[in-house]
């Protein structure tokens, strides 16, 4: 297989990897796509095969996909990349001082690194008759081949192991048409999944399909027929069961025994760090199930990719990135069972549990809580939710102000925007998933079939579902565990700002106060980003990073802001633009309108229109028009194309109002002219209403202001968008200073903490009311120190219309060069 | 037979931006990456025509304001998974002007 010449592959660093499985090739996938050309490589796999996702064999064993189906990497992807494969070709030896390996053949591959991914063995018990033909394990391709076989011989089988494995088997075996039994050891099914309610319903539902259970049976020995193949079991207590196939699946063990026999150390798997080398030779890289990391070996797929990642990171020579640990799930890939288990889900001293138990209708809820934290779950019957609760578990949300709602799911947390259906194995293929893209359920199937994919980014940049609004990504993620396999690749426990960096959006953050950056390329050259000058979602996150902590001395980088903020104004579907010219508190004047009127004329503005936030929009401007429709308008910049302080909408309040109480019109335009320029992680709306019937809506706006009589209600964290949501009472002040200063601190609060593109209500869903009403109600002196850097920071903005229109600025933007 | 025309100078182009120019009824964006190396491409995105000059410019791929494709500035295809490609230009840079083929932009207008 080896196609290149010496010459090509002289100068380059080798990299050999032992093993062809899934944790491995993703490395070299990743490392593929940081340092195409770094190294040659070389991959030694001991299966006849190319890279197969070995999560899938089941539904191959029940016949519900073939193994064309599930190869991930066909042979021309190595040849592609140019890594030369050996396959069928087993690695006995390496040699640490010369840097070789040699395989059961005799070929040879020098490494200045070796990735080992040797994966893991089933664990055969030790007992007469293991070597019996007729008994195997379920590991690989050739297992399923020989079940497959079996079933269409014989009729006995018996599968040793009720865990997920073993169930996945007996199930496979049992659709081939085979009568299953299954011996399990423990009391109940699963034990290191479930507890023992879910465990009874799921053993229930399988005897329902025909399975028969041997409970707290062990195995003495197997005995062989006449023929010489194995013919029955034996157990402890003197009791036999006809076995003409015995599928051992009692667990696994990590392959370390090549690493061992070249002096790497080893314990119960080869002992890496959290940069995924081996303690003993740091040339040598392991990972995927035969490493032990902080005295853990995974066997799920999501923990490998994260792995893999980070190793792939190290080998291109990022030299960032640490692997911590993982959170892990499970799913049982039976049809027609939906199982669910993570974290901590038995419970125990200093946690809390919350249970749903509807033995008849087959569902059983428990979770597990500590510290106001979801730990752990098991679901039976009903997993709509799965995703949702294992998101609450890995980010380690305090969950206090969900708790009452908590077992009823995502729908009965306040999420009344676009939630749609919530049963993603309910759904046809036909319905749609995605609202933003129009994508339905059946084109993410194919494509995570066809194209093999297994996490949600993956899925996003494929079939663009859940890449927009974001609302469908937990029905998105439902998908993929359905159609993937269970244990697909959760996002990683620590959310990086985007693929150029490893770094999360609060260590940037904290890095740029700490340290002081003042521009985009310092925090890159500092930080180690991965790319020259970044992306799309990372640029206009470090400008605006830099902008809120520094203000005044960071620079605003036009060049790294949205089209929108760089143009201030709203770009549409065929390329002009849209102006919203700012009118204080919603109210406006006739020789404003006037002037509006003839700039609508004058420049052939074909739409006019009144938006939801009480301004007038000027749509279909021409990109060279803009600076000469603001300086005829003479209006302050809207900023209604900006991550910024955008309306404050008004009732019209007691100075007309019968049922006024307040002057709202009036506390609107204070709000509005303080806060004006002020730019944010995300849009920002505010609202006034005069009295309690509250006809300005303040109940779905960031900050919501009620008139009452004896003063003003303030609520924040409201939403109207994508993700319905109502505000929160924060306090109840007397005065106007008083609304500017509670509701300044809390924007403030909020510009500081939030990630980029987190509206109000994300941020106070990841940090808690408590959280706020601690900064800003018990803590006056903070209050007013966040009141006072708002002031600050927007007393160094100037209005970018102004700066436009009158002082020629950034002319070259809207001017077009004609040749 | 010279059918080079100078469109514009370099510093005319914002770093990590682009300008648009306009022939006859072409828009062609013309971009400025970190390097200093200059691209020119139809400001027509090939998912939904989005004005790619509008967009922004990271490495050799600009990102397209209306729907986030990024585009190759080097041959005006998309990255994969999304297909499909923007008329690319010749295009030189002599000293500090950008100098664009002409008789290109005849053909592919023809």
């Amino acid at each position: 297989m080896d196609m290149s010449t010496p010459a090509t592959r002289a100068s380059k660093m080798k990299l050999v990897m032992v093993g062809n499985g899934m944790a491995g090739v993703r490395t070299l996938e990743e490392l593929l796509k940081h340092a195409p050309d770094l190294y040659d490589i070389t991959v030694f796999g001991a299966e006849p095969h190319p890279n197969y996702n070995r999560i899938l064999l089941s539904p191959v064993l029940a016949g519900e996909q073939t193994v064309d189906d599930i190869i991930l990497n066909p042979i021309d992807w190595y040849a592609e990349h140019n890594i030369v494969l050996h396959m069928g070709k087993k690695v006995v030896k390496i040699d640490r001082t010369a840097r070789k390996v040699i395989a059961d053949d005799g070929t040879e591959a020098d490494y200045d690194r070796l990735l080992l991914a040797t994966g893991s063995n089933p664990f055969v018990l030790p007992i007469p008759g293991k070597d019996l033909p007729g008994v195997i394990s379920f590991r690989d391709i050739a297992d399923v081949d020989a079940m497959v076989r079996a079933s269409s011989q014989y009729k006995h089988a018996v599968v040793i192991g009720g865990g997920l494995l073993g169930l996945e088997a007996a199930n496979g075996l049992m659709k081939r048409g085979m009568e299953v039994s299954v011996v399990h050891i423990g009391e109940w099914l699963m034990e290191r999944q479930l507890d023992e309610p879910a465990a009874r319903l799921l053993q229930k539902s399988l005897e329902a399909k025909g399975m028969k259970f041997l409970l707290k049976k062990q195995t003495a020995e197997l005995l062989a027929g006449s023929d010489g193949r194995v013919a029955s079991i034996r157990f402890k207590d003197g009791s036999d069961a006809p076995a003409d196939l015995v599928v051992m699946a009692v667990g696994i063990r990590p392959n370390s025994e090549l690493a061992e026999s070249c002096g790497i150390h080893c314990n119960r798997g080869i002992v890496v760090s959290d940069t995924l080398q081996t303690v003993t030779d740091p040339r040598i890289y392991s990972i995927g199930e035969c490493a032990s990391h902080r005295g853990i070996a995974y066997g799920l797929v999501a923990p490998l990719f994260e792995q893999a990642k980070v190793c792939a990171n190290h080998l291109a020579h990022h030299g960032i990135g640490r692997y911590e640990g993982s959170v892990t799930s499970t799913k049982l890939k039976v049809t027609g069972i939906d199982l669910f288990s993570a974290g901590d889900y038995m419970g125990g001293e200093g946690t809390e549990t919350i249970l749903y138990s509807d033995p008849l209708g087959g569902v059983y809820k428990k979770l597990v809580i500590k510290d106001n934290k979801l730990v752990g779950g098991v679901m039976y019957g009903d997993t709509a939710d799965g995703a949702w609760y294992f998101s609450l578990l890995r980010d380690g949300k305090d969950i206090t102000e969900l708790r009452d709602h908590l077992m009823f799911g995502q729908d009965h947390c306040g999420n009344l925007g676009h939630s749609g259906i919530n049963k993603a194995a309910a759904m046809t293929d036909d319905m749609e998933v995605c609202g933003c893209n129009g994508v339905c359920k059946g084109d993410i199937v194919k494509a995570i079939r066809e194209k093999g994919l297994f996490t949600l980014e993956d899925v996003r940049k494929h079939t663009k579902a859940s890449s927009s609004c974001g609302s469908c990504t937990g029905l998105v993620e439902q998908i993929l565990a359905f159609t993937a396999g269970g244990d697909y690749s959760a996002a990683p426990t620590k959310k990086s700002m985007c693929g150029c960096t490893d770094h999360t959006h609060e260590e940037v953050r904290a890095a740029i106060r700490e340290r002081k950056y003042l521009s985009i390329p310092d925090v890159m050259q500092a930080m180690e980003w991965d790319t020259p000058n970044g992306c799309a979602s990372c640029r206009p996150a470090l400008n605006y990073y830099l902008i809120s902590t520094w203000p005044g001395e960071a620079e605003d980088d036009p060049q790294s802001r949205f089209i929108n903020e760089r143009a201030h104004a709203n770009i549409q579907k065929d390329g002009t633009y849209s102006v919203i010219p700012r009118m204080w508190g919603g109210q406006t004047t006739p020789s404003e309108l006037k002037r509006i009127a003839i700039v609508a004329e004058k420049y052939n503005i074909p739409t006019v229109k009144v938006t939801g936030g009480q301004r007038i929009d000027l749509l279909g401007v021409k990109k060279e028009d803009l600076p000469n429709v603001w300086a005829d308008l003479d209006m302050p910049s809207g900023h209604a194309y900006g991550k910024a302080l955008r309306t404050v909408k008004t009732c019209v309040g007691s100075e007309w109002c019968r049922f006024g109480t307040q002057d709202s019109t009036q506390m609107g335009i204070d709000l509005e002219k303080v806060f004006f320029k002020m730019w944010a992680p995300h849009k920002v709306k505010l609202a006034v209403s005069g009295c309690p019937r509250n006809c300005a809506e303040v109940a779905i706006k960031d900050v919501g202001v009620i008139g009452v009589d004896s003063g003003w209600e303030i609520y924040v964290g409201g939403n109207g968008g994508i993700k319905t949501e109502v505000a929160q009472f924060l306090i109840k002040v007397k005065t106007t200073e008083e609304v500017l200063e509670y509701s300044g601190a809390f924007l403030q609060l909020y510009r500081e903490e939030a990630r980029y593109l987190d509206r109000t209500v994300h941020y106070l869903e990841r940090v808690g009311l408590d959280y706020v009403k601690k900064k800003i109600l018990d803590d006056a002196d903070n209050r007013r120190a966040l009141y006072d850097r708002l002031i600050f920071a927007l007393s160094v903005e100037k209005d970018p219309w102004v700066e436009r229109a009158h002082e020629g600025k950034l002319k070259h933007e809207f001017e077009t060069v004609v040749a | 037979m010279n059918h080079w025309i100078d469109i514009l100078d370099v510093a005319d182009i914002p770093k990590l931006g682009a300008r648009v120019v306009r022939h006859g009824s072409t828009d062609i964006a013309v971009f400025r990456n970190a390097e200093d190396e200059i691209f020119a491409l139809e400001d027509r995105c090939p998912h939904k025509g989005g004005p790619l000059s509008q967009g922004i410019v990271h490495g050799r791929k600009v990102t397209c304001p209306l729907h986030g494709w990024n585009i190759e500035l080097v041959s005006g295809c998309a990255v994969a998974p999304d297909e499909g490609c923007a008329r690319e230009f010749p295009i030189k840079v002599e000293g500090s002007r950008v100098w664009l083929d002409l008789e290109a932009l005849a053909r592919e207008a023809a």
